[in-house]
């Protein structure tokens, strides 16, 4: 009896396994059949990988396209780093009550949908004449609630005697940030960063109102607009998936800790 | 002491004041403007005020209604599908010897770092009418005829619904399991000597002591699945015929897929910061009545 509940478990947790990892098999068998193959759902390795490369090199911006996803994605987390931790520092470690009030005013902004602000920041950035650039994508998603309040949270556990001890010697309170603060916290700094360049590298419906040119455009703009083609060509899309996919996989496999850490962050 | 304190907590004004101010013009201020430009109506930049003339054109919109349904529907039958099937599966990975429990957490946690665009696509490719997934069905003689699923209004649903709980249930699964972890073992000892069945332990101890995690769950999963975008323009493209359209999605059209009226896309807007305003106000009825 208890020898079948034992299958039974493995049997589901092999299913969900099976179901979980399945697309990525489909993806990397995808990048070397032909489109009619991929629709077909031809389920084997074909031969039609370097005519894939070649088309959606030759095809679309997308060298372009990931030269500008890592160019927001690397400045939209220095800047939401360094943004986010002074003020999550300066909320914790210089508590009053108008400070308290004012973070908690801040979070009503994490429930605002994106969506009920986007048309006014559209018309700002098209105003600033600034529609159409990094900057546009980058800041106003630099600073977040939700980031800030990451930074407070584990501020909680940071040795408050190190500023103390700072200051005996002789740093002002910008020096105990940078010098005492931030070398101490670089494992809160590096879950952060794992999650904010995550979302930063996969965001899709704010580039896709503010970036319009085709060699502005991120991957996932690239991507979707590849897909949405009159006549999509699902071997080169498989490639493309593959090229905007491999980054992010990466980081998880080399950094599995801090990213689990980083989501979990938020909840303790 | 006093006059040290206030220094200190002017300094400490520093190191927030440029990010709240920031957050105070790209989410604050957007947030005034877009309800100013809920009582306009126009073409583009040009508008004129219209008063409540868009509430009332909100209140007999089939497009809206259709929309709003559509999102609700996610609502309700995705998010406990995938809540549900994280507790399980954390609950398994959390009993003690398990073998290839690594293996396991890694695969299921895999999709999480697949970007919404990209699986969004995989997932068109797979559901095509001809395609892998059909083929399948077919072979273990499920089905005789391939189901056209991106063409049937129903079937086009449980395509998103299956997709985005494809996608975010390894993600839930890590927050209960690390909840898990924190429950003492010799609990389920003593529930076991005293003839508690697994089934009965997990209802009666798991899910209770998991109970502030699952609230946090339900209120990220229930926020993300009323602004969801990415996966219904990837998948579906709103179609066939607006049938799996989100509100999102519709505000997303009125304003820069039909001939742009930022006024009323204002106004659909505020529908769902009412929703969420609603169902957070909900929620935290529920979560505060613990305490």
């Amino acid at each position: 009896m208890r020898h079948i509940a034992s299958i039974g478990k493995h049997l589901f947790l092999i299913i969900a396994s099976i179901v979980s990892l399945f697309p990525f098999l489909w993806m990397i068998m995808g990048m070397t059949n032909t489109s009619s193959d991929i629709v077909k759902g031809r389920f084997s390795f074909g031969s039609n990988f370097g005519a894939n490369i070649s088309n959606l090199f030759e095809g679309s911006p997308i060298g372009d396209a990931f030269v500008n996803s890592l160019i927001i994605a690397v400045i939209g987390t220095v800047l939401t780093l360094l943004l986010c931790s002074a003020a999550g520092y300066g909320f914790e470690v210089y508590r009053s009550k108008n400070k308290d009030r004012l973070f908690g005013f801040l979070l009503l902004s994490m429930m605002m949908p994106f969506a009920a602000i986007m048309i006014p920041l559209f018309k700002m950035f098209s105003q600033w004449g600034l529609l159409n650039s990094a900057a546009a994508v980058i800041l106003p998603t630099a600073t977040t609630a939700f980031m800030i309040f990451f930074f407070l949270q584990n501020t909680k556990s940071f040795p408050r005697e190190l500023l103390q001890a700072g200051r005996v010697d002789g740093l002002n309170e910008w020096k105990l940030f940078t010098h005492i603060y931030m070398p101490t916290m670089k494992p809160t700094y590096a879950a952060a960063a794992i999650i904010t360049f995550m979302a930063n590298w996969n965001n899709f419906l704010w580039p896709l109102i503010a970036l319009q040119t085709p060699e502005k455009k991120t991957l996932p703009l690239i991507v979707s607009s590849l897909a949405s083609s009159y006549n999509p060509d699902y071997g080169i899309i498989m490639v493309a998936i593959v090229i905007s996919t491999l980054p992010t996989v990466l980081i998880f496999f080399l950094l599995q800790k801090q990213f689990v850490q980083g989501m979990l962050g938020s909840v303790k | 002491m006093g006059g040290k304190l206030n220094k200190s907590s002017l300094i400490g004004w520093q190191f927030v004041l440029l990010p709240s101010a920031l957050i105070l013009l790209f989410s604050f201020y957007p947030m005034i403007q877009s309800f100013i430009l809920s009582f306009e109506s126009g073409k583009g930049n040009v508008s004129e005020f219209v008063g409540l003339g868009n509430y009332s054109r909100l209140l007999s919109d089939p497009m809206f209604r259709q929309a709003l349904y559509n999102t609700i529907l996610y609502l309700i039958v995705q998010v406990p599908i995938m809540l549900f099937l994280g507790l399980i599966i954390a609950h398994l990975l959390n009993q003690p010897n398990l073998k290839f429990k690594g293996f396991y957490r890694t695969a299921i946690f895999l999709p999480c770092v697949t970007s919404l665009v990209s699986y969004s696509i995989l997932f068109k490719s797979m559901f095509a009418v001809d395609g892998i997934f059909n083929k399948l069905l077919m072979n273990m003689h499920i089905i005789n005829e391939p189901i056209a699923w991106l063409m049937d209004p129903v079937w086009a649903r449980v395509v998103i619904i299956a997709a985005i709980t494809w996608r975010w249930t390894g993600y839930n699964m890590i927050f209960y399991l690390s909840a898990m972890q924190n429950i003492d073992p010799s609990v389920y000892e003593a529930a076991s000597i005293d003839g508690a069945s697994k089934f009965r332990q997990f209802f009666s101890i798991t899910i209770p002591m998991v109970k502030p995690i699952i609230l946090f769950t339900a209120i990220i999963s229930t926020n993300g699945t009323l602004q969801l975008f990415d996966e219904v323009v990837n998948i579906t493209n709103g179609g066939p015929g607006n049938s799996t359209m989100t509100i999102s999605q519709y505000i997303y059209n009125l304003s820069f897929m039909y001939t742009p009226n930022f006024g009323y896309a204002a106004t659909v807007s505020y529908a769902i910061v009412i929703i969420v305003a609603v169902l957070a106000f909900i929620q935290m009825k529920i979560g505060g009545e613990k305490k």
